[in-house]
């Protein structure tokens, strides 16, 4: 069929498609490793940003504690190469689904709760996840775990020199967010996760099951997050519960969709891309002792878009067709 | 006449407030009921609880046969209890299509089957032309025709709809009542809340009158209007409210 729904979804696949093949190009001509490195953290943080917006955007479930699921994918993939030799190619796997189900656990009590409540919930859980890996010794406690080189492999993910392969895994990471989202909003999935997000009572009374619709999102959701957190430790070669659980990083995982505009394809993206460079960049110009700083720049930005853009970046560029938060109000 | 639905002696009160107390009607097959009555008669909350939103606090109601109360709003749904809301919620993050896609997918689990239905129920309810429009931008009347397509997107068998006239000019009020006729046409059956009795007495077979919670008087729309007891509620009503 051919109206304006279905258009719209071919285009973006094609927009998609080109935004692959310019940054698959991307790399090659920057040879300086600083650069590099910046990117493929942008990279991350989009896919991440991306994982989030699944929940937190499509689903209207807002969570402040996806560094939880982001730290315990990166610690499975971690421990079972460490402990148990398995490559984390397939590590990273187990990673997201390891993620995935913690994601279930924290929602089958929290989605109980509504609204600021769910987001409260989430801080503590996953502070509480923090605190445990913080003093638990089988996992390194504070200490983290060394990832051992063992020599340049793709089915390891190690390159001693090379940022290139990072790059393309990192790419192939993010597509795939992107295409789970772009294909969760075609489907009865995200119209079910939508109205969840919009209007509760509407939704039920059209037979959307709010519960099970909010459990569905929070493990692909958490999936996705627990395999970036199992790249993200093999790509700096160890992990420690400050690096990849803490509550700053449940924060930089969410501020991007936030940003860039809820529940878009393209808003974590484009809150990726603008805000990990400026993120990076105030940590290393500003000293990176002065740890902070770069969160208050941060802030500063998300308080000018929220006044100027309350819609998010992604309203500057007209393709927001569908702002939320209409001058008529919007239910509760 | 065969009862689609059978109110059985329901009961529910919050807090304090008895919203309905004792009340039991039947609907027939295809029939547009009135449930008529003063502000806060519980007309609403009989409506939620019919669409299983909230369980009674004692009686049943049953759907052709079956218990429906205490299953929740989803099974009512899926048993065919389509609604509307006195207060419009629209999904506002969406176009007018996707909102009745939303419904439409209650029949449907594949979106291209979906979104046929919801384009031809688009068409039957006059809103064809607005189906790329996001919702919070229609007019208020056309809000109310969304809500109906949203509804009848789940193949209903029985429709409530709560004022979906009120507020409206003449006109759009005498095109909504045109669409309601349409509704029942297709075999859906409707009960209908509404406060301006020159709407729903010419479109009703029979109507219920709520008061305080209670059934005060069932019957053909002649024998509503002479019922001293509607009208001292309803005068009542407009003296105590002035
Ligand atoms: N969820 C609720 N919590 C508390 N009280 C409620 C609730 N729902 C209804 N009530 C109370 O029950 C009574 C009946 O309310 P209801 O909304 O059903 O009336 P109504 O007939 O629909 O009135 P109106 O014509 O104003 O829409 C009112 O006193 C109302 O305050
Ligand atoms: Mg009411």
């Amino acid at each position: 069929m051919d109206n304006r729904i279905t258009r719209r979804r071919r285009r973006e696949l094609v927009v998609g498609a080109v935004l692959l093949v310019a940054l698959i190009l991307l790399p090659l001509p920057i040879g300086d490793v600083y650069t590099r490195n910046l990117i493929i953290i942008s990279i991350l943080f989009a896919g991440l940003a991306q994982a989030w917006n699944i929940l937190g955007g499509y689903c209207g479930q807002i969570s402040l504690g996806h560094s939880l699921y982001f730290g315990i994918g990166g610690y499975v993939s971690t421990l079972l190469f460490v402990q148990a030799g398995v490559p984390p190619l397939i590590g990273m796997f187990a990673g997201g689904l390891v993620g995935g189900l913690v994601a279930l656990l924290v929602g089958w009590p929290c989605f109980r709760l509504s609204g600021h409540y769910y987001a409260i919930a989430t801080v503590v859980v996953a502070e509480i996840g923090y605190l445990l890996f913080l003093n638990w010794d089988f996992v390194g406690g504070a200490m983290g775990v060394y990832i051992p080189f063992k020599g340049d492999s793709w089915l390891a993910l190690q390159f001693r020199t090379q940022k290139l392969p990072y790059h393309y895994v990192v790419l192939a990471f993010a597509a795939a967010t992107w295409l789970a989202a772009w294909c969760i909003e075609g489907s009865r999935w995200g119209f079910s996760w939508r109205a969840v997000k919009d209007d509760v009572v509407a939704a039920r009374s059209l037979g959307v099951r709010v519960f099970p619709s909010k459990m569905a999102a929070a493990a692909i959701s958490g999936f996705f997050t627990g395999m970036g957190g199992a790249i993200y430790a093999q790509y700096v070669g160890y992990i420690d519960p400050d690096s990849t659980m803490s509550g700053q990083l449940a924060i930089l995982i969410a501020l991007p969709a936030v940003l860039g505009g809820v529940g878009t394809l393209w808003g974590p993206f484009l809150g990726a891309a603008v805000l990990t460079p400026l993120s990076e960049l105030s940590r290393s110009y500003l000293g990176g002792s002065g740890r902070g700083v770069d969160l208050m720049i941060y802030g500063l930005v998300i308080v000018v878009v929220a006044l100027a853009r309350p819609a998010g970046l992604l309203s500057l560029f007209g393709l927001r067709r569908r702002a939320k938060g209409a001058p008529d109000g919007s239910p509760a | 006449m065969a009862a689609l639905l059978r109110v059985d002696c329901v009961s529910k009160s919050f807090g304090g407030v008895a919203a309905n107390v004792d009340v039991s009607f039947e609907v027939a097959a295809g029939e547009i009921l009135g449930l008529i009555g003063p502000n806060g008669a519980g007309k609403t909350s009989l409506f939620n609880a019919i669409a299983g939103e909230v369980t009674p606090d004692r009686g049943e109601i049953r759907l052709v046969g079956e218990r429906i109360s205490g299953l929740g709003p989803v099974t009512c749904a899926e048993r065919g209890i389509g609604r509307t809301f006195q207060v419009v919620r629209s999904f506002d993050s969406m176009t007018v299509l996707e909102n009745v896609m939303v419904g439409a997918y209650a029949r449907h689990r594949r979106t291209a089957p979906a979104m046929k239905a919801a384009m031809e129920t688009l068409d039957f309810c006059g809103l064809a032309s607005r189906a790329d429009r996001p919702a919070y931008n229609l007019s208020p009347p056309e809000k109310r025709r969304l809500e109906v397509a949203r509804a009848l997107a789940t193949k209903p068998r029985l429709l409530l709809l709560d004022e979906m006239l009120t507020g409206l000019t003449p006109t759009e009020a005498q095109s909504g009542v045109q669409l309601i006729r349409d509704v029942q046409a297709q075999g859906v059956t409707i009960i209908m809340v509404e406060h301006v009795m020159e709407i729903v007495l010419p479109l009703v077979s029979r109507a219920v009158v709520l008061n305080l919670g209670r059934v005060l008087t069932i019957g053909s729309p002649e024998e509503i209007v002479r019922n001293p007891d509607v009208i001292r509620a309803y005068l009542g009503d407009r003296y105590a409210a002035a």
